[in-house]
């Protein structure tokens, strides 16, 4: 491992740093808060000549990821970032983006969708998008923000699926934390340089990209996109080893958290699962067997693996920081559901959904999660969803 | 996929996200099989403008040392637009249902 570099920096800051070493070709974005500073910071960098990369200043997010597919198509390396009613603005081409198979990688920092009018964090934009058909990877922190930048834009080229990468809005985009960055060098080498089979620029080779594409042929193409997306399952967990040979870092589909003898646990994604280390800490000192998985990969969902992780366990409560508007539970805890139940599964699952506009969870709260999780071992009963926080 | 007639290829095979190699492909899609009407040519009448090469939005205008000759019927989509806009008085291209077309091709 060579020398890392050690810096305070936020999630905002960490994300435009990886985006400057990783030097792409086109940048096309739109500013909206708490997403802002990254593109902000890295048109600094445009501006200084640290990159060599096109910036292109446009007048909406739809024209954004517009620009982005454009660029994408042409053969460039291309990042973009956006969060919440931008995300949802970009809705549209994001599903061309992945259709097209363009390696796109997207810096979203999680914010929740209006109304009422809102700016504070929760999941719900990603959630918006999640069958959008581009892989979803959550930070827990701005070191987990930078590496997972670094990591995105191999994983996309490689699986031919766009990456968007997720951290929480303000707790981690806005929040000075200690990181570790690579040497610039050490990210070159690792993102390597993008060549693409194909691509519109090759006046060698001519293609053509996104044509119409009617019934006798859409759905094979759909279904050789869903193939992708299982197929990006292996590229993830590679460059997520390889990464960690460079950093010290390894990342895979989740993080299991103590979760070696543990009887029950809590699933939670982005920074919440930081919070719940430091519960299970508490729990642990007090002998109680408690664990966490915070799970890192959303999409593709790593269903057989979260059931294998969750098998041994009495009760699992699953923390959703967005609600699916159905009545029932959250996104996460349907499809946590699918993967331990399709497997024959008796283990309990209580949903907690928490978070919403931005309101904190604190480690009370995810402490009462564990007590609950402990009595409804017991045989006390317990709601299915409680919406955490949320006054009655 | 108009004048595909073996066996599509499934998904395994078939060319990935619908990407289509090289250049100049859209000759290769007969887009001239839903037609309902056709024009055919009189040709004692032409005067050889060329305005219904001119308008044609397919290109399927058949024009041959300066001279219209008749029509290509695997891509002209039957829009009439040729019909009218010939100069001629008594026109010399003459719209025909395409049920009617058997053995009536390019000019009469």
């Amino acid at each position: 491992m060579a020398k890392s570099n050690i810096v305070a920096m936020t999630g905002n800051e960490a994300m435009a740093e990886a985006m400057r070493q990783i030097n792409p070709d086109v940048v096309a974005a739109y500013p909206i808060t708490p997403a802002t500073e990254i593109v902000q910071i890295f048109a600094g960098f445009v501006a200084d000549g640290l990159v060599d990369t096109e910036f292109v200043p446009v007048e909406s997010e739809h024209s954004a990821m517009s620009a982005c597919i454009g660029s994408s198509a042409a053969g460039g390396r291309t990042i973009t970032s956006t969060s919440s009613q931008g995300l949802a603005l970009m809705a549209e081409m994001l599903y061309i983006a992945g259709g097209l198979r363009l390696p796109i990688v997207l810096a979203d920092v999680n914010r929740t969708l209006s109304g009422p009018l809102n700016i504070h964090c929760d999941h719900s934009d990603t959630m918006m998008v999640k069958d959008s058909g581009w892989i979803q990877i959550f930070s827990e922190n701005a070191q987990e923000a930078y590496d997972n930048m670094v990591q995105a834009v191999r994983i996309a080229e490689t699986a031919r699926v766009p990456v968007i990468i997720t951290t929480d809005g303000f707790i981690i985009s806005h929040g000075m934390e200690r990181i570790e960055i690579l040497d610039d060098s050490e990210v070159k080498g690792f993102v390597g340089e993008y060549k693409p089979e194909h691509y519109l620029l090759n006046f060698d080779k001519p293609v053509t990209l996104g044509a119409l594409d009617l019934p006798d042929y859409y759905f094979e193409h759909k279904r050789q996109q869903i193939e992708a997306m299982k197929e990006s399952k292996p590229i993830i967990i590679d460059v997520g080893k390889k990464f960690g040979k460079i950093s010290g870092r390894t990342y895979g589909f989740f993080e299991e958290y103590k979760m070696d003898d543990a009887e029950l646990a809590i699933i939670a994604m982005g920074s919440t699962a930081g919070t719940a280390k430091v519960v299970v800490g508490n729990l642990r000192d007090k002998g109680l067997k408690a664990g966490l998985l915070k799970l890192r990969v959303f999409r593709p969902f790593p269903k057989d693996e979260i059931a294998d992780a969750l098998k041994d366990l009495k009760a699992v409560g699953v923390l959703d920081r967005s609600d699916s508007m159905n009545g029932e539970e959250g996104p996460l805890c349907l499809e946590v559901k699918s993967a331990i139940f399709d497997k024959g599964a008796k283990t309990i699952v209580l949903n907690y959904v928490y978070g919403l506009g931005g309101r904190e969870i604190k480690l009370d709260d995810i402490e009462s999660i564990y007590n609950d999780l402990f009595d409804a071992v017991k045989g006390k009963p317990k709601d299915r969803v409680t919406y955490m926080g949320v006054r009655e | 996929m108009a004048t595909d007639k073996k066996k599509k290829p499934g998904w395994k095979t078939l060319q990935g996200y619908d990407l289509i190699i090289g250049g100049g492909t859209a000759k290769e899609f007969k887009t001239g099989d839903w037609r309902t009407k056709r024009p055919l040519l009189l040709s004692e009448k032409c005067i050889h403008c060329l305005a219904c090469w001119v308008y044609c939005p397919d290109s399927a205008v058949i024009v041959k040392d300066g001279k219209v000759v008749g029509f290509d019927y695997s891509y002209c989509k039957g829009c009439g637009i040729c019909a009218h806009e010939c100069p001629v008085k008594g026109k010399a291209i003459k719209m025909i249902p395409e049920k009617e077309a058997k053995g009536k091709e390019g000019k009469i």
